[in-house]
């Protein structure tokens, strides 16, 4: 937009970033704070995250989280892409509207319910709360959103690219996988990685589904705050948001300088003609 | 082109394969659930494992199941529209729900709009720190406002340290801390939908208007608020449906004084172990968020196609 | 296309002009009429072809031959079913009623991956993650030549293409122009039996369109090939079809090679649609002989025409712009059909003018287009000038539809 930026939006979005990081970036600062008091600082240090690495129980759970997000992750992706095949290109089949209104409830849904839900379904089949519940809930709610970021890249692909595949003599099972899935790797990269969050930080359908021999770092940290701030609590926060940080800043940076590149390429070729 | 977008020479079996997997997973995962919620809401606690009854015996061949069927009552529902803890909840969720609908609305607007209109180039960036957030666990979030809003916090250290106030302010454990909650932690989902809809606002209609002669804050009100108004609806059922059901927030902000249904069912599950109960609360849950929860399905559909 | 366009005389001075002309005067091109001969057997037949969405038919009961070696035009306004019959022989789409057969062999049900015709997309469809040399190897390595083979096969595209340098390039290091002949070079690497081209050259620019519409004909006489091309735009079917098979709302208005379907249009949609046309309704006072006289109300005239009529009948005679001969000065004694009118606007194109003149005593718009043979007139025509219009009898078609 050519206007540029009022003195009022430039207010307003000063206000609105410090209040979305302010929350963050104290919580941070405090977890390198010497005293245990919030409100009193006693120096920088990092005794915290030291402690940590002696928590047997945190280091536990953490170890849970992050085995629990690589595989839920994973299956939630292979079924979101398939979810999202099936709701972009099979336009006509009995009983679509339920399927799409099951792909677009779980994003809504409160987790009380399908925590709820999901563990009288266990019990009702009979099957032992533990690693593998935990699992199967979550990739169950994931795999939705992976859908819809698959979908909306599925919408926008050019079809054409697979009509000339087939027009070629590849079959359509293998121009899905020779040509549609390369081209939409970014999507599905993204899916697993929104899968993968979601996995290590849910708490609520984690609480409902798991059972005594697997607890997540969420429900650790849960269950410390509950009777006020921790330091030690501070220091893994920090990490996580640390990890995530990275995480977003390097895809950033990354799609960033690929999406340069093409733009450099381009140019050259059209005056080179 | 082409009207049909069916792919060419895929083989019936093969469309059936894919089209299955997920479906069926769906139905076993997330749609059978429901009915056995719903099933349990019309049972009775017993200390038992499981801890309900009537338990369908299939063994017994059709006597089990009329044992079954007459073992069930909607006792559990009565108890709900009685007692006035589980009432209160709902409405008390609700009226949270939309408040801090609003709330959010209001602060992601100007934040939306103002990332909309700034230069093309820091737009990326802008995004990128909007998300952030949206990355970072819920519960951890929450947790970084518990450390300001208690009264030993730091808002009231700064407060009182600046002299702005003598005694210090209790917004910890009350309904104010769960707006601030609630809004801080939905905030990306309002302003996203809001940004992608500004975003597309096409310029040359703010000039068309400015043109013939109708003043900025004209315009805006009658071209720019209802033209992004897709984007407004989509924040707010994606703010207000999980906030009716909210669980975390009450329970690490509020006090015993905020009633969130999320939380009673929570309780009720945990500490009163009183699983058809909370079944009951959950399937009522369900059916006051259906319609909303229908809209939305309804509205994203049509977005889809309309992108096709 | 512009209101003022007509089909473009070679110029002689024009060097590009005389490349095609050397080899259309080769013995294939001059003789080269198979749909005359009736022991011929097509390559392609569409019988009574019928495509319908719901409620709207886009292809009803279209019947065409096509024969081998024929560069075959599918010519109509977008919305006309043109595409839609080419997916049909493509296979992305399947005929509700009708047959389509090739060689002999019967299509239904057959997916495109399995029919012996490839396709050059209107969008060129380059894969982005491939090289170019992997798209043109792409459609060889699904038949599972041999390795040295396709290399080989690859190799030969290039040069054909004039690529040979930019094999290990990707498509967005390509620009327009290259990137239409990968997949040019794509589509032909597996020598299908047909090449299909879906308005391959919209995209390019008027100059680089002109050079490619030579290029793809020696090609296609080169290779031996059967080429179909789907276009809206006339000159461009014009220029480069054997046939050209003229297409409006799903139906097949007239198939003819270019000369026959701009002088002897069938009806008066395809005259309007090739290039510019008068159109003079009238009415058939008499008739012997190979000649008719027509009564025009519209411009309070006869007319002598060449043609066969009934008298009485409705018809409308259509001549061609270049046919009508104009002069401020009176026509020679024996001139038939001559008007007298004003000129209400000019166009100067460079090679050609083109005249509106009004009709005296009517409403009718007469349209004059002239060649710019010398380079200054004596007296040239201007706006408002008092004018004579004619044209010979046998400058004209009857028109009944």
């Amino acid at each position: 937009m050519k206007k540029g930026l009022s003195s009022v939006n430039l207010a307003a979005l000063t206000f609105g970033f410090a209040f979305l990081y302010l929350p963050i970036v104290l919580l941070v600062i405090y977890s390198f704070n010497d005293s245990q008091l919030v409100t009193v600082w006693g120096g920088f240090s990092t005794r915290w995250y030291v402690a940590l690495l002696h928590n047997e129980q945190l280091l536990e759970a953490a170890w849970v989280t992050v085995r629990l997000g690589l595989i839920s992750a994973t299956l939630a992706t292979v079924l979101g892409t398939l979810a999202a095949v099936t709701l972009t290109r099979f336009v006509r089949f009995p009983g679509r509207t339920l399927f799409s209104g099951m792909v677009y409830a779980p994003l809504v849904m409160p987790e009380v319910i399908t925590g709820l839900s999901l563990l009288l379904l266990f019990v009702a089949i009979g099957l032992d709360r533990g690693f593998l519940t935990l699992t199967l809930a979550h990739v169950t709610f994931s795999m939705c959103f992976v859908a819809v970021v698959v979908q909306s890249r599925l919408i926008t692909f050019d079809r054409s690219l697979e009509e000339a595949a087939l027009d070629l003599g590849c079959p359509p099972f293998k121009t899905f996988f020779v040509i549609t899935l390369p081209i939409i790797l970014p999507a599905i990269v993204s899916g697993w990685m929104l899968a993968f969050t979601l996995s290590i930080d849910d708490l609520v359908i984690s609480q409902f589904t798991t059972g005594p021999s697997a607890t997540t770092l969420p429900m650790r940290i849960y269950s410390s705050v509950r009777l006020g701030v921790k330091p030690e609590i501070n220091a893994v926060c920090t990490i996580m948001i640390a990890i995530v940080t990275i995480g977003v800043i390097a895809a950033s940076i990354a799609t960033k300088r690929a999406e340069s590149e093409r733009v450099k390429a381009e140019r050259t070729a059209a005056a080179g003609r | 082109m082409s009207d049909a977008p069916r792919p060419a020479g895929v083989s019936p079996w093969g469309r059936r394969l894919v089209i299955a997997v997920p479906y069926l997973w769906l139905l076993v995962f997330f749609l059978a659930p429901f009915f056995i919620v719903l099933k349990i809401s019309f049972s009775d606690t017993v200390i038992a494992l499981p801890p309900y009854e009537p338990v369908l015996d299939i063994a017994k061949g059709w006597q089990g199941v009329t044992e079954w069927w007459a073992g069930l009552d909607a006792e559990n529902y009565g108890i709900l529209f009685e007692d006035e803890l589980y009432v209160a909840s709902y409405l008390s969720s609700l009226r949270i729900a939309t408040i801090s609908t609003l709330l959010t609305l209001l602060i992601a607007y100007p934040m939306a709009y103002g990332m909309a209109r700034a230069p093309k180039g820091w737009r990326p960036m802008l995004l990128m720190a909007v998300i952030l957030p949206f990355w970072t666990s819920l519960l951890i979030r929450v947790y970084a406002w518990i450390g300001i809003l208690s009264p030993e916090g730091l808002l009231n250290a700064f407060l009182l340290g600046t002299g702005i106030i003598s005694e210090p302010l209790y917004i910890m454990n009350t309904e104010t801390a769960v707006f601030i909650g609630i809004v801080y932690s939905y905030l990306p989902f309002m302003v996203l939908p809001l940004y992608a809809s500004l975003e597309k606002l096409d310029d040359t209609l703010l000039e068309a208007a400015a043109d013939l002669g109708s003043p900025p804050w004209k315009a805006f009100w009658q071209i720019t608020v209802p033209l992004s108004l897709p984007g407004v609806i989509a924040g707010c059922f994606l703010v207000f449906i999980p906030a009716v059901g909210e669980f975390v927030i009450p329970d690490l902000l509020g006090g015993s004084e905020t009633l969130m249904i999320g939380k009673t069912l929570y309780n009720e599950f945990f500490m009163n172990r009183d699983w058809p109960v909370s079944s009951a609360i959950a399937v009522l849950l369900l059916l006051v968020l259906v319609l909303p929860i229908a809209i939305y399905n309804n509205v994203q559909v049509r977005e889809v196609e309309a992108k096709k | 296309m512009t209101p003022y366009a007509s089909p473009s005389l070679p110029r002689l001075d024009d060097p590009m002009a005389l490349k095609p002309a050397q080899k259309a005067l080769g013995p294939i091109r001059r003789s080269f009429a198979p749909w005359l001969d009736p022991s011929a057997v097509p390559l392609i037949r569409f019988e009574n072809v019928v495509k319908r969405f719901g409620d709207f038919t886009a292809v009803d009961n279209v019947s065409i031959d096509i024969h081998q070696r024929e560069f075959f035009a599918l010519l109509g306004p977008s919305g006309c079913g043109k595409t839609t019959l080419m997916r049909m022989l493509a296979g992305f789409e399947e005929p509700t009623s009708g047959r389509i057969t090739l060689a002999g062999q019967d299509l239904v049900g057959v997916p495109p991956y399995r029919r012996p015709v490839n396709m050059m997309f209107q969008s060129y469809a380059l894969f982005p993650h491939m090289s170019v040399e992997q798209n043109i190897a792409f459609g060889l390595k699904q038949d599972k030549l041999p390795k040295a083979e396709i290399e080989a096969r690859v190799k030969e595209m290039l040069r054909l293409v004039k690529l040979e340098t930019f094999a290990a390039r990707k498509p967005h290091q390509l620009s327009g122009g290259q990137r239409q002949r990968v997949a040019l070079a794509r589509s032909l690497a597996k020598r299908p039996k047909v090449l299909l081209l879906d308005e391959p050259l919209g995209a390019l620019d008027k100059k680089l369109r002109e050079e490619t519409q030579f290029e793809l004909m020696d090609l296609q006489m080169e290779l031996g090939l059967t080429f179909l091309i789907v276009t809206h735009d006339q000159e461009e079917a014009m220029t480069v079809a054997d046939r050209i098979a003229v297409m409006n709302h799903g139906k097949l208005v007239q198939v003819a090679t270019p000369g026959e379907i701009y002088e002897q249009p069938s009806c008066r949609y395809v005259a309007g649609f090739i290039g510019d046309i008068n159109l003079f309704e009238a009415e058939v006072t008499a008739s012997s002989g190979g000649a008719v006289t027509l009564k025009s109300e519209e411009v309070g005239a006869a007319f002598s025409a060449a043609g066969e009529a009934a008298p009485g009948a409705s018809v409308a005679l259509a001549v061609r712009p270049e046919k009508v001969r104009i002069s401020i000065d009176p026509p020679p004694a024996d001139a038939t059909n001559v008007l007298k009118g004003e000129v209400w606007d000019i166009a100067y194109l460079g090679d050609w003018t083109v005249f509106l003149v009004k009709a005296e005593n009517s409403e009718k718009i007469v349209r004059v287009s002239r060649a710019n043979v010398m380079r200054s007139e004596a007296q040239p025509i201007a706006w408002d000038d008092k004018v004579h219009v004619w044209f010979a009898p046998d400058a004209g078609v009857l028109l009944t539809s």
